[in-house]
């Protein structure tokens, strides 16, 4: 029998070495892409603002599609997130693009609630992520990713400062998901109020500890744009999917009576900045970041919060299958416990039901017998009264008969004597 | 609810952006660049295990491959001729680089494999490296407080090498592919195949494609991955062509003026990669020029997974089957069966490998 002897050397020798020759694993980048373009991307942006802000104007500029939507009344009760998913292709690029939309958000007179609803759908796409990692068998590369990638939150153009219901949103959403903030409806300030506006809600998040996405500065090829990027954010912006007719091109714009707001003008608004930012340059570190960083700290979060942990208190590595087991035995339990309590209460209900039902048996049963009585007692009453009624016809009608007799001798008697006293009368 | 929308793909091409112009640009496929451009950052991983008989001419074979001195007997200043006792597990890294794409490559070479008198069970160490580097991963993937990117050390490709008797395959080779085919990609290859006429490397090849068939061993490509028709296509060409029969070199000759690798013999010259004296540019592309990441995605997605799913299940059954007050009985389950990572009992492998190579 070999026994075996497993000597292995330290990682820290790892050696550069040159190459002699072309050996061709410089095709391996390209390898990889072509697997993704096989598996095709995900990408999902959540729009928070309030309703007629023009949320969906954007998305549907900013991908050049009319996505189905309608437009929301302003008398929601509660704020809402309407998800909808769209299979868009772009030369060989399939992507599978889900927008989420706020439906009602700002509407209600009491807003204290409204990022509730909103941070509940972000952790539940990570709850259900979390829950396929952690399944047995399990399939994550065809898992379809439904977690929040960008958040692009929608400010009004009033031209002073953040409202009190934005700071509060932004607040609760900062470790959750990336978020970009845009002025919306950018076209009502004009230039120089843009840029106090600018200022004054980047200090405003600031000084409250928002953290909003910083495009990424450590790659060098987009290390400058970023940079350049990152001082112009929040970008402000107009969305429009109709088309006007400047000098001799149909461009995507606003048309009013003054002018004419173009779209894709850089000098107009930043619309072409944030498609570059979001979705050319920055998409696959969006998705990055929401991966190795905010579901990281979901996922160490919930498992802390089931109980487990790393190391128990003697510092040695506790497996993640004890807690496991013990917590499902701790829950098996209660399980069995809270099944026994039912199985009580319910035979204890179904005896009092019997009871009660007996009850209303019995008093129905001598209710029955008293209506009987009553009843009989009234026929013996009535009987009496026509035993009575018989008696009085019969003694009346005898008594007439008696009458009527009598009546008709003393006719005849007075008849008689008439005749007679005539007869004597004559003589 | 989906929707499919097309939008009108560029008429100038991947990458150029129009402002104004071309409105129906919506710069989707900048994503294939960003990605390109992450992982040229992060670098790439591999590890190649190879094993064979001691004088079948591996490590030429991985310096052959890899253009540079990658194998262990290049590295260690004396190398030892002798022939080990028992079966070792030694495994080297390198980083190599070319046209940017950086690589962190690591031969895990298995001296001893098949040298002993008595070879049974001599898969067993390899095993359970193998499933070792699973273990790690898994470990560090439950972790609550994880890395970044979590460092994989799993096998991602095993090249077995095969003598050239020109007959069949030994009992020995076909143990041993059995056995290590359910938990690893293996890539069988004809050692030092300049022993053998064209027919009978042809006769050689097709007897042992017969013996893999019939005792149902799958070696890479596997015919159950095969994504769609296309890639089914490509791999079955490949599966007409294995076991690939390699010649290695790391000596450069002039034939006709040009520089090549070869051996030079007196009744002429074997140039490694001319796919008319031998196969193992074959070798080299599916290896590395167009099979690289997709061996790694099997690695990943389907042995990685297997090994998952079969040892949280086995610790489950263990638990449930543990009473919960004797924590003494309790087997260590996070992983390693030894404490230390030097040394290993003779006996002592810990209760879950033993039940994990007892079902091989």
């Amino acid at each position: 029998m070999a026994s075996s002897d497993v000597a292995r050397q330290p990682d820290k020798g790892v050696r550069p070495l040159s190459l002699a020759g072309h050996v061709g694993f410089d095709s391996l980048p390209d390898q990889l892409v072509n697997k993704s373009i096989y598996q095709g991307f995900c990408f999902n942006i959540l729009c928070i603002g309030e309703t007629g802000i023009g949320k969906s104007t954007l998305m549907d500029t900013l991908f050049n599609t009319n996505f189905e939507n309608f437009e929301s009344s302003h008398f929601e009760p509660q704020v809402k997130l309407r998800a909808q998913t769209y299979d868009l292709q772009e030369s060989n690029v399939r992507l599978r693009l889900t927008v989420v939309n706020t439906v009602g958000f700002g509407d209600q007179m009491n807003k204290q609630e409204s990022y509730q609803p909103v941070v509940d759908y972000i952790d539940r796409q990570f709850e259900s992520y979390l829950q396929e990692e952690l399944k047995i068998k399990r399939s994550l590369h065809n898992y379809h990713d439904s977690r929040v990638h960008a958040c692009l939150y929608f400010i009004s153009p009033s031209g002073h400062s953040l409202k009190s219901l934005d700071l509060v949103t932004m607040k609760k959403l900062d470790s959750k998901v990336n978020i970009i903030p845009v002025i919306a409806k950018a076209d009502t300030i004009s230039k120089s109020e843009l840029h106090k506006f600018k200022i004054k809600i980047m200090s405003e998040l600031v000084s409250n500890g928002v953290q909003i996405y910083q495009f990424p500065l450590d790659d060098e090829t987009v290390a400058k744009v970023n940079t350049t990027m990152n001082g112009h954010l929040p970008f402000a912006v107009v969305g429009s999917t109709e088309e006007v007719c400047v000098g001799n091109k149909m461009v995507k714009a606003r048309q009013y009576p003054w002018g004419v707001v173009q779209v894709e003008n850089e000098n107009h608004c930043d619309f072409v900045k944030l498609r570059e930012m979001l979705i050319c340059v920055n998409m696959e570190d969006l998705r990055e970041q929401t991966h190795t960083r905010h579901y990281e700290l979901y996922r160490r979060c919930k498992l802390e919060e089931m109980g487990f942990k790393d190391t128990d208190p003697e510092c040695k590595p506790v497996s993640l299958q004890q807690t496991y087991e013990a917590k499902r035995q701790e829950f098996l339990v209660e399980l069995q416990r809270r099944e026994d309590e039912m199985r009580q209460m319910f035979v204890q209900r179904v005896k009092e039901k019997e009871a009660e039902l007996k009850e209303a048996e019995r008093e129905l049963q001598s209710r029955f017998e008293q209506l009987k009585r009553l009843h009989a007692d009234e026929k013996a009453t009535l009987e009496e009264k026509k035993r009575l009624l018989d008696e009085d016809q019969s003694s009346f009608s005898k008594r007439r008969a008696a009458a009527q007799l009598l009546q008709a001798q003393s006719l005849t008697a007075n008849g008689k004597k008439d005749k007679d006293r005539k007869n004597s009368g004559f003589m | 609810m989906s929707e499919s929308a097309k939008l009108h793909p560029n008429p100038q091409g991947k990458g150029e952006k129009t402002h104004g112009s071309d409105f129906s640009y919506v710069g989707i496929d900048a994503i294939l660049e960003q990605m390109r451009r992450k992982a040229m950052k992060q670098g790439f991983e591999l590890n190649i295990m190879v094993v064979g008989q001691s004088g079948l001419g591996k490590s030429t074979l991985m310096n052959t491959l890899f253009k540079s001195k990658v194998s262990r007997k290049s590295v260690l200043p004396n190398p030892e001729e002798r022939i080990p006792k028992t079966i070792e597990i030694k495994s080297i890294s390198h980083d190599i680089e070319e046209k940017g794409v950086r690589m962190k490559l690591t031969v895990i070479d298995t001296p001893g494999f098949g040298d002993q008198i008595n070879n049974e069970n001599c898969w067993q160490p390899i095993m359970k490296f193998i499933n070792d580097q699973y273990e790690v991963y898994l470990q560090e993937e439950i972790n609550i407080n994880r890395k970044k990117r979590i460092p994989d050390s799993r096998v991602h490709c095993c090249i077995y090498f095969i003598p050239p008797t020109g007959h069949c395959l030994r009992p020995l080779d076909v143990e041993f592919m059995r056995r290590l085919s359910k938990v690893v990609n293996i890539v069988p290859v004809i050692a030092k195949a300049d022993t053998l006429t064209l027919e009978e490397r042809d006769y050689f090849k097709q007897t042992i494609r017969e013996e893999l068939r019939a005792n149902g061993i799958d070696v890479y490509p596997q015919k159950e991955f095969d994504e769609d028709a296309e890639d089914r296509m490509i791999n079955d060409k490949i599966r007409e062509m294995i076991p690939f029969a390699v010649v290695g070199s790391d000596q450069e000759y002039q034939v006709n003026g040009k520089k090549i690798l070869g051996r030079k013999t007196k009744w002429g010259t074997i140039e490694v990669e001319n796919i008319a004296h031998c196969e193992f540019a074959y070798l080299r592309d599916l290896l590395i020029r167009t099979h690289m990441q997709n061996i790694k995605d099997i690695t990943g997605s389907i042995h990685y997974e297997t090994y998952r799913v079969r040892r949280l299940n086995e610790s489950n059954a263990l638990f449930s089957s543990q009473p919960s007050d004797h924590p003494a009985v309790q087997p260590k389950t996070n992983g390693q069966p030894e404490q230390q990572p030097s040394t290993l009992q003779a006996n002592g492998v810990a209760a879950q490998h033993e039940a994990l190579s007892h079902e091989m």
